[in-house]
């Protein structure tokens, strides 16, 4: 290759603008360039956590939440006294300490060191964890958790992430695990300091199919062994447990429940366009050898898959709706008080008819969601309603996302606005499966 | 939180859809030929629904919209608004024209149920009423109609020229709007119901359409017709602005049953598609991830949820009206939803079905030409858009024109 001064000269340039830029800017974005670009040196071992997950009580059969139908046979749009509590202690969390965080968690691709706690502090992880097992559940809750995915990403959709994902995990376990599996983890989900656990679905795909995973499993030693790569897992290097899903070999996908620590697990951090507070990474599973007794529910069949990527799927139309309020109530405060051409802007048809179409597709993605969660709560099927949401929220999201940069102006396309946040968010809908989930 | 159909109102839904399927259906495409000639078959079917209004909340027309106050015990309500909604959705699966002109279920029949005083509601009880609003020179702008009817004596009397008149040659009371005092501006504008056959009212002509072509729209000639004091609908003061929005507030009614004919109509052809394409060996049944299926899986994918969010918008609406919450923004948004997503849907659907959608053999230009009207009476998309907007950003009609 012959040599090329202008490339040279380019690059160089380029090097010492960044070089520049981070003098300019401090030690704050240093941290961060290292962490993320400086991520590439490669995967690290996923270390063992100081946690030990054991069982302190037998079950005798898995505890499972009985399905909450509160319907009288009318239609209802109205919260239970117990969803209204829930739902004013989400808006108030997410507002005063979600929100508050929301930009340098962002810059930093991480939650602030005590926001795990203090999410912690809410409980809402003890509605996941049935009463036998030390939590407060004593029925299906997932209208009463749409309603918090969507609190929880008014504040920030990367930072709610974080805070959900882990109450994923426990509901799965609630749900579908076996009992010496609930046994063991549930109980730790219903105490002061929950275990950071995450769930690992995505593959590097293009048109990435969460039904045709690459990463198999097959039977061997005493239980299986599990090769391959998953991509955009949250919480990826604090997790203590990370629920992964596999393709095994004859049977279809599965999920297993993997500990940090488990030997041929490695991981590395990976800088996506949004949602970054939630922390995202690839987890490498290499010839990770398991028992029978990590694969969730125990016995082959005992997951409903497509159920799980339903109820991913809900959660992540629930961050949707929360980030596409955000934007609503931003863009009614700015465009109410910017003023071009001698009035506010919203005086403009062009401008309020945008404002009105968020708004009128930001509740059709609503009324969709907690359609597809009260069937869930109420034991129907709702995997049409689940699907459904998920494409509402995907397309509309886009599409207030951009929306909202754009009544903004130039003020939308700069960093002095959180709406090209909301922008880079909202994308996420479309590309995520697992992490959170209802 | 429920969001499923009510209970009670199953067996109304279903027989709604009967009438649909073996009413409306088999005679759809016949009278969207002959355009303008009375569907004789309707008769036996309006006193058949009749018989159902009296059933009590169960009704399937627009005829018995009531604003509900909150229920005392805190308890929640499904009535009329949502019966309706619920029934005229399917009747509209089976044919928009043909349900807008059935019998005794017009939109002026909810103008009357929604306004009218006791003597009223009993003097009007088996009419059917249709409604005029529109003039040559006021569309969308209903408060500058020109159309008076001035004060004499034991009588208003009537001059203008109303058009758009849905029914207006076939029902037998018109709900005419007019101004009691053309100086004192919208607040003086008031309803009135005038029986068919009252000197100085003529039909003038009838509309040759685009669709909807089994429910006539007349021009209706107003020429000194002199109309009973005690047939003017609400209250005769000429008070401010409340006068005039009492009015409107008619439309917090009707709209999300205007919303509910397009869900209908949409319905009809999305289902027809899903049914050829499946015959033709792609079966949308929500198998496989959304950016892998087909592009025509995809399509009526997305088709498919942007009419489940109108559903669930109209029925909202609806809910809201039963439960005696104001509902106005709701009303539009459900309207502007239902109204522009039929629409998109019914013609998309003859794109996809190729020359199946585009020949007469099928239903599916059809309806692809009846939808169009829903996204524009009872308020056209950007007027829905227009009150979605003035609610949401707190403006007036003066500062957000």
């Amino acid at each position: 290759m012959s040599f090329d001064p202008i490339a040279q000269g380019l690059s160089l340039l380029n090097r010492f603008a960044g070089a520049e830029w981070v003098h300019k800017y401090g030690v704050y974005d240093t941290a961060q360039k290292v962490a993320y670009n400086g991520s590439r040196e490669g995967f690290k071992v996923a270390a063992a956590v100081a946690r030990q997950f054991k069982a302190v009580k037998k079950l005798a059969s898995p505890s499972r939440l009985p399905t909450a139908d509160r319907a009288a046979g009318l239609f209802d749009l109205s919260l239970t006294d117990e969803q209204s509590m829930v739902r004013d202690m989400a808006q108030r969390f997410s507002r005063e300490i979600v929100r508050e965080a929301a930009e340098a968690s962002e810059k930093e691709c991480k939650a602030p060191e005590d926001f795990a706690e203090s999410f912690a502090e809410l409980g809402l992880a003890q509605f996941a964890v049935p009463e036998s097992l030390g939590g407060a559940a004593a029925e299906s809750w997932e209208v009463t958790q749409a309603l918090v995915c969507e609190d929880m990403a008014h504040g920030d959709m990367g930072l709610a992430v974080a805070a959900l994902t882990p109450v994923g995990v426990a509901n799965a376990l609630a749900r579908w695990g076996s009992a010496d599996q609930q046994a063991r983890y549930l109980p730790e989900f219903a105490g002061d300091n929950p275990p950071a656990a995450t769930v690992a679905v995505n593959e590097r795909a293009p048109a990435f199919d969460p039904f045709a995973l690459k990463t198999r499993a097959t039977v061997g030693g005493d239980g299986y062994l599990i090769n391959g790569e998953k991509t955009m897992v949250p919480l990826i290097d604090g997790a203590e447990l990370f629920l992964v899903a596999a393709e095994l070999v004859g049977s279809g996908p599965v999920l297993f429940l993997l500990e940090a620590g488990t030997e041929g697990l490695s991981l590395e951090l990976e800088a996506t366009m949004g949602a970054r507070a939630g922390r995202f990474g690839t987890l490498k599973l290499d010839n990770v050898q398991v028992p029978q007794s990590a694969l969730l529910g125990e016995e082959v069949g005992a997951v409903d898959y497509k159920e799980f990527i339903d109820r991913s799927h809900l959660a992540w139309a629930g961050l949707a709706v929360g980030t596409c309020q955000a934007v609503l109530d931003y863009v009614k405060e700015y465009c109410n008080e910017r003023v071009a051409f001698g009035e506010p802007i919203s005086h403009r048809q062009a401008v309020a008819f945008m404002i009105a179409n968020i708004a009128i597709e930001l509740e059709g993605m609503r009324l969709l969601l907690w359609r597809a969660a009260s069937r869930a709560e109420a034991g129907k099927d709702f995997h049409r309603e689940a699907y459904l949401a998920h494409v509402l929220c995907l397309e509309k999201g886009m599409e207030i996302g951009t929306n909202g940069v754009q009544l903004l102006g130039g003020h939308g396309f700069t960093k002095e606005h959180p709406v090209e946040r909301w922008y880079r968010d909202l994308m996420a809908i479309g590309v995520m499966h697992g992490g959170p989930l209802l | 939180m429920y969001l499923e159909t009510p209970k009670k109102f199953i067996p109304l839904v279903e027989q709604a859809h009967r009438v649909a399927q073996e009413v409306f259906r088999p005679i759809s495409r016949k009278y969207d030929l002959a355009e303008h000639e009375y569907p004789r078959e309707l008769d036996l079917l309006a006193s058949l629904m009749d018989g159902m209004n009296e059933g009590g909340e169960i009704s399937a027309g627009a005829g018995k919209l009531k604003r509900e106050d909150r229920k005392k015990d805190g308890g929640v309500r499904n009535g009329s608004n949502l019966s309706t909604v619920l029934g005229l959705a399917e009747l509209c699966w089976g044919d928009v024209g043909l349900a807008l002109t059935i019998p005794r279920q017009g939109l002026g029949n909810s103008a009357i149920a929604a306004v009218a005083n006791e003597e009223q509601l009993k003097k009007f009880d088996r009419c059917w009423a249709a409604m005029a609003i529109t003039e040559p020179a006021s569309g969308s702008d209903s408060a500058s109609i020109s159309a008076t009817a001035i004060p004499d004596g034991d009588h208003y009397v009537l001059n203008g020229e109303k058009i758009f008149v849905t029914a207006g040659d076939r029902a037998n009371v018109v709900v005419v709007w007019a101004s009691v005092d053309p100086s004192a501006g919208r607040a003086a504008i008031k309803s009135f119901v005038v029986e068919k056959g009252t000197p100085g009212m003529r039909l003038e002509r009838l509309e040759h359409k685009l669709g909807i072509k089994a429910s006539d729209t007349a021009t209706l000639i107003f020429e000194d017709c002199r109309v009973p004091k005690e047939n003017l609908l609400g209250s005769p003061e000429v008070q401010t602005e409340k006068g005039f929005g009492g009015v409107m507030q008619t439309f917090d009614n009707t709209r999300p049953v205007v919303a509910a004919m397009a869900l209908g109509v949409g319905r009809a052809s999305l289902e027809r598609t899903r049914a050829l394409f499946k015959k033709a060996g792609t079966d949308a049944n929500y198998e496989g991830s959304y950016f892998n299926v087909s592009a025509v899986e995809a399509e009526l994918y997305k088709m498919e949820a942007d009419l489940e969010a109108a559903r669930l918008l109209t029925v909202r609406a609806a809910w809201l009206a039963d439960n005696g919450i104001p509902n106005s923004m709701e009303a539009s948004m459900a309207k502007a939803k239902a109204g522009r997503v039929a629409n998109h849907i019914t013609l998309r659907c003859v794109h996809l079905c190729a020359t199946m959608g585009y020949t007469e053999t099928e239903l599916l230009e059809k309806w692809s030409r009846d939808s169009k009207i829903l996204d524009i009476f009872e308020g056209t998309q950007q007027i829905q858009l227009l009150v979605v907007a003035r609610r949401l950003l707190n403006k007036s009609s003066k500062d957000l024109k």
